[in-house]
Order: structure tokens, then sequence, then C-alpha cells
């Protein structure tokens, strides 16, 4: 496709935005261009169990087991819950608690690699079937058993947002594309290189949501992966490309149903109270090969980039779970003035602190922050400026929480609504005194959820 | 004219007022009457003996709030405040007309020694200087995910001004002159870093100061100061005083005599004894033997004077 072509594609589509909120940081989508590369096998796998919200999965295995590739390792336990299967084949070395990019030891299933033994019953070629034989029902228990979670970051268990109460229903399916996040690539080399197969999941997920119509939102600063995916989904009427406006955070799960549908999300409800459900693009293509292909999540799609690294030297991987994150970062080589290593995006993510872990679902980037950037600017005193309430795009007070939950003041953080905010980070990126407002938000948010659900359980005894 | 209507509009004015003022005073008499809240004049009393700091650490809100529950329920067992003086509660305890009962005076100890030294940083935090959300975020510099974070939140919680931070070891120290062991910090510490134990004879007491529960290789790459479980201790204590759960030791302080003998024992001096006279001139290198002996010797008299308290 040339450039006309694509202009072409695009146009007609129009451009749609949330409206309250938002800042504009620095796109720095290096890996935009670098096509996805298979990441050798590692020796050994060290799967978390807790690869996903929601409690962690119990290890099925034992010390000695033999198990082949797509093997169920942990099972859900629990309604938020997802299964965990093998990423490699070989030998269980032990079952024990390894420590995760935090430092804190989660449990998790050690694998000594022999071969590349998949499960019969998983198809590894890479024909793509369209037909879809599943019912509703049953493909809601494909995402179940195949522990797909979304993979935009969050990673919640998928199926959970299907299984609908009788009284509620979905009109709208959203496909989250935006990658607002700086650096970030994954959606847009999967754009690009699945787009039939995500149109197929997207076909599935309609099936399994009930919904009339599918709109896929996708950033506009990925033109090329538009176009793809608008010409992918010509011949399929239920389902839409929608190019959004560049602005941070329009990937967020209510700004983009604002975005896209105009409707809001009333506070403390899920998308589907207003007849929505939202996946990631990701996500799409991991429905696609759980019900076309019996593939469970073995394997994750990750950018590694940075200011430092030269621009040819970022890199997409399709990496298995388990595998050592220094292996990945050392593939790119890790820049002699890293002052901060990333997983996730710049806003969002977190930082890592223990590089001696192994690569979980959702793990879409690793990024390396040169000193400069890392550092945190001399933090002074808040001018009452205003910019972080303009900032914000859910219409709160970030600089009034920040102070209530430094205080301990609980109360007025519930009355100021710091339980709706999104932690998106736009309020500290966006603040001229440096103020750590959204780390202390956090901080009060789980003080609050916490003192919320203990009055909770106080009313119900 | 003018200046005598003025005379009289100023009359008006204070008639007036005064007549809105008596009235008001008239209908406040009345209703003081009616509303009349009987309160004990025992909590005034009380509260004259409380510290007054308001920390919390009784479990209620406030020394008035205390001194209420005390005169409600005329008893100080559930609400006693952990930092007044013995002398304080015997007085007390004479306006409720019960027996004080006894008071071990108490101390909050820091149950880590994973100083720079000990435990050199890994990862450089720069985040919000807060326990509570450093501890939600990763393990901490030095890669312990059960010590000490060093942002202070004890400092922050203590009513007191007894805790500060020390800027050599970065590890929080407490004043025990200003402790009076309400444990507010405790309470405040996301990884229960800080105990509140018996502040002991003229004292002195002996402690674990590590808070570690993995596994000691483990905890050994961390720090060098960490308790690894090996449970050397408890096979040394003579008074049972030693149990080890999760990797780590515990003294129970009801149980211990201050022998040392596991202070000396500690392959990781994790075990710590304050408030001890500075062993007296170990007779240098020449007899092997002498100095195990020695240290039981002085021991004893100390044995003996914990009982007696």
């Amino acid at each position: 496709m040339d450039k006309a072509e694509i202009k072409n594609t695009i146009r007609p589509l129009g451009k749609k935005t949330f409206h309250m909120g938002g800042v504009h940081p620095e796109a720095n989508k290096i890996a935009h261009e670098q096509t996805v590369e298979e990441f050798p096998l590692p020796d050994q796998a060290v799967v978390y169990m807790t690869q996903h919200l929601g409690a962690p999965a119990n290890p099925v295995v034992q010390k000695g087991d033999k198990v082949k590739v797509g093997q169920l390792i942990g099972e859900a336990n629990g309604f938020v819950s997802a299964n965990v299967h093998a990423p490699i084949s070989g030998t269980v070395s032990k079952v024990d608690m390894v420590a995760d990019i935090s430092g804190y030891k989660k449990p998790a299933v050690v694998i000594d690699r022999e071969g590349d033994e998949w499960m019969e019953d998983i198809d590894t070629t890479p024909d793509i079937i369209r037909e879809i034989k599943l019912s509703k029902d049953e493909i809601i228990a494909r995402m179940k058993d195949r522990g797909i979670v979304g993979l935009g970051g969050a990673c919640f268990p998928t199926h959970i947002k299907y299984m609908l109460k009788p009284e509620q229903k979905c009109e709208y399916l959203i496909i989250n594309a935006a990658e607002c996040e700086p650096y970030i690539s994954t959606d847009n080399r999967m754009a690009i290189e699945h787009a039939e197969e995500c149109i197929v999941g997207v076909e599935i997920a309609l099936i399994a949501s009930g919904a009339d119509r599918a709109v896929i939102g996708i950033e506009d600063n990925k033109p090329y992966a538009t176009a793809v995916l608008a010409n992918a989904a010509k011949g399929h009427p239920k389902i839409t490309v929608q190019p959004l406006r560049i602005k941070y955070p329009q990937g967020a799960e209510k700004q983009l149903i604002k975005a896209i549908t105009g409707r809001s999300v009333p506070n403390g409800a899920l998308p589907i109270s207003v007849g929505c459900i939202v996946n990631n693009l990701t996500t799409t293509y991991a429905i696609y090969q759980a019900v076309q292909k019996n593939m469970p999540i073995v394997q994750t799609f990750t950018t590694v980039s940075g200011k430092s690294v030269p621009a040819d030297k970022c890199r997409n991987f399709h990496l298995r779970l388990g595998t050592p994150i220094k292996a990945v970062m050392d593939a790119v080589g890790i820049p002699e003035d890293t002052g901060k290593i990333i997983s996730g995006g710049p806003m969002m993510g977190k930082a890592i602190a223990n590089l001696d872990a192994y690569a979980a679902k959702g793990m879409s980037s690793f990024l390396f922050l040169n000193e400069k950037e890392a550092a945190r600017g001399e933090v002074s005193n808040c001018l009452r400026c205003g910019k972080c309430v303009e900032a914000c795009p859910m219409g709160l007070e970030p600089y009034r929480l920040q102070a209530f939950s430094e205080l301990n003041r609980l109360e007025d953080c519930e009355k100021y609504g710091i339980m709706n905010c999104i932690e998106c980070g736009s309020c500290q990126f966006t603040c001229p005194s440096n103020r750590p407002i959204l780390d202390f938000v956090r901080v009060g948010k789980a003080k609050t959820g916490a003192a919320i659900r203990a009055r909770a359980a106080a009313a119900k005894k | 004219m003018i200046t005598f209507l003025s005379v009289v509009v100023i009359w008006k004015a204070i008639g007036v007022i005064a007549a809105i003022g008596i009235l008001a005073a008239v209908v406040l008499f009345f209703i003081s009457k009616k509303f009349h809240v009987e309160e004990d004049p025992r909590i005034d009393m009380i509260v004259e003996f409380l510290p007054g700091a308001n920390c919390g650490g009784c479990g209620f809100a406030g020394c008035r709030n205390l001194a209420e529950n005390m005169v409600a329920r005329c008893t100080m067992d559930g609400c006693k405040c952990p930092g007044n003086s013995a002398e304080n509660n015997a007085k007390i305890a004479a306006i409720l007309g019960i027996e004080a009962g006894e008071t071990t005076p108490k101390v909050a100890v820091v149950r880590c020694q994973g100083t720079c030294e000990n435990a050199p940083a890994k990862v450089q935090y720069d985040s919000a200087f807060t326990c509570a959300f450093a501890n939600n975020l990763f393990a901490g510099e030095n890669g312990c995910p059960n010590g000490c974070l060093g942002c202070g939140d004890c400092v922050k919680a203590c009513n007191f001004g007894a805790i500060h931070i020390d800027e050599v070891t970065k590890l929080p120290v407490v004043d025990e002159e200003k402790c009076v062991g309400c444990g507010v910090c405790a309470k405040n510490c996301p990884r229960n870093v800080i105990e509140v134990r018996p502040k002991g004879p003229k004292g002195r007491r002996v402690y674990v100061a590590c808070n570690n529960k993995e596994k000691g290789a483990v905890a050994m790459k961390n720090c060098k100061a960490a308790c690894i479980g090996c449970g050397k201790c408890t096979k040394a204590c003579p008074f049972e005083a030693i149990t080890l759960e999760n990797n780590l030791a515990y003294i129970d302080p009801a149980k211990c005599k201050m022998c040392r003998k596991c202070v000396a024992e500690c392959p990781k001096h994790a075990i710590v004894a304050v408030n001890f006279p500075a062993p007296v001139a170990k007779p240098a290198p020449a007899p092997a033997p002498a100095p195990e002996v020695k240290p039981e010797a002085a021991a004893e008299p100390e044995a003996v004077k914990a009982e007696a308290n």
C-alpha cells in the first residue's frame, strides 16, 4: 500500500476522541517498523502462577513430571483466576516461590527444557481458519480453559467479561488497538502482521458477546496498521475500524468507550452497564488462537525499546512465557546510561526492581530509560495551578486527593472520588512541581478500598 | 436637633440589642437546664494523669475518650494507656477506686539490621517517600521483602518524637527515653518490622533484630545480618525461650532470663542485647575456655534480678 492509498482508506473513517482531560506525551514509537521476531526458546522457564488479576492458580504438576507445550500446569483457583499452561516442553524441576519483577516471591513452576514438543490437540500450523464452529457457550468455556486474559496489561481473565447476567446486553464490542502508551508497538505489529486472525478473533468475540457490532479503535499514529485492519474488515459488515485522535489515555477502557460510543460508564460500574465489552487487539488474537487452534497463551508479544538504544536495535519479540527477562534485554543490549528499566509503558508501567525475573502474560514491553529521563525532578510545593485537574480524564482533583492521601484522610479521599482514579498518571506527567501525585493517590486508593471493603464486611455481619 | 436625634437613635439601638441579649440569655438558660448533660467529674481528673498526646495507642480516639471508657467500665482492663507511667496509673486507679495492677513498661524495638553496609542497595527507590507505597511497589532497595524500607512512616506516626532515621544506617532509631511503648509505630509499619517489647530490667533486653522469613541461602544474599533460621540459638537457650518459625527465631520476653548465650551463638549476629554493661575487660586471648565461662557468671545475677522484678 502506498501513502495515497492509506490516506484514502483512512479518511472516510473519520476521527474520534474523548474530551475531558488527557495529555500528549512524546510518542517515541521507535520499534513501529520492526517485524516481530521469534525469540529463541529458553533452557529453563519459570512460569508464575500469578499471571493474571485475581487468585493465584494452583500448580497441578509436581517435581519430575514431564510436560509438553500447552499442557495445563496451573489450575484457576476461584472465580477471578485463570489457567496457566506450560510454555516449553521438558521436566518440572521444582515448584517453588520465585521473585518476580517487584522482588517479591510468587508461586511458580520451573521447567527444564527438552526439545519443543507440543500437545497433540494444538494446531501449530500458520494456516488461517476462518470458519467458526463453536457456539457461544463453547467459546466462553474455551477462553476459560485456555487461560485467556486481557493482554492490554491488566490481565483480567477474559471469559468473565463475557459471562453476562440475563438482564445485561452487550451492544458494542470494542477492540482496543489505541496503544496510547509511548514506545510500545506490539498492537501496531499485531494489526499489520496478524490482521486476518484478529478479525476472525473479533468475529468469535462477537458470537460470545452477542453484540451487533464491533468497533476497533486505533490511534491516529498508526496509519498503515489502520489501513490494513480496515481492509481486512471489509468483508465483515459487523466490524468497523475507528481511527482515534492521538491523546493519552485514549486506550483506557472508559475513555475508549466515551470516544467511540459517546457513552459514559458510571462511577464504580463496569463497561457492560452501558452495553459495552472492551478487549485488547492482542487478546482477540489470543481468542482466535484458543478457539480455532486450541492454543493456550504460552507466548507474549513484547517490545524492547528505549531512546538510548539505536533505532534499528529496538525490536519486537514473540517470546515464550517464563523466558528470563534478562535474556530478552541482552538480545537488544542494555544501554550503559540506563537509569531505569520499565515493564509496560512509561506512563503506567512498573519499574523493574529485580532483573532476575521471568516473562509473564501481558508484559508488552521492556523500556530502557536513560539516567536523565529516569530521574525525577525536585519536588516543590503545589502551585494550585490546576494543570492536574485539567489533565485528569476522570474529572477528579488529583492535587487534592494527593494531599488527603498524604494526611491519611480517607473519608475525604472517598468523598472526592479517589476510587474512580484509573491511575493513568496524566496528573503527575503534567505537574510543573514534579509532585508525586499518582504515587500518593495509589496509596490512598489502596487504603480507601480496604476501608470500604471492611465497612461492607462489617455491614454484612 | 440633628445631635438630639442621633442620640435617640443610639439609645434605641442599645435598647434593642440589650433586649435581644436578655431574651437570648433567658432562652439559653432554660435550654441549658433542659439539656444538661451530667458528666462524671472523674473523667476530667483522669485526663490530668494521661499523657495528652492523643496517640491512639490505647485503641481509643484520644486521651479523653480513653478516660470516658475507663470511667464507664470502671476498670483499666482493656482500656489502659500503654505509655503511662506506673505512678500515674496508680493515681488513675485511685480515682476509679480499683487496684492499679501491674504495668510492664514497654518500648519499641526495630527488628532489622539491614544497614547500607549489611545489605547494600541493589536498586534505587525514587518515588513517594512513604513505606506504605514502597511496600506495595517492590521488595526493597536491598531486595529483602521483610526488612525496613527506611521511608520513615514510623517517624511520622510517632506522637512523642521518639523515632528518627539514622543518617548513616538509614534505619529508624528509637529513643528509649522518649518512647512510651504505645505501639503506633508498629501499627504504621507495613512490614511489621517494629515490635513493642517489655523494656526489661534497667532497660536490658535481648531480641532478634531481624524480620526475615525467607530461607537462609536467599536471605544471606540480601543481608549479612539476616537471621537464617539455623536454630543454633534455640538449642543454646536453657530456658526454651526461643522459637523458630518461618526461618525466623523469636525470643519470648516472658521466658527470656537474659543469659545471652544465644547472642554469642548466633553466627549472623542477628540477636541483639542492649543496655548490658560492656563485658568486663576480657582476659586477653590467653586461656581459651575463660571467655565462655565469664559471660555466664556475669549473667547469673542478671537472671536473678529479672526474676525479682
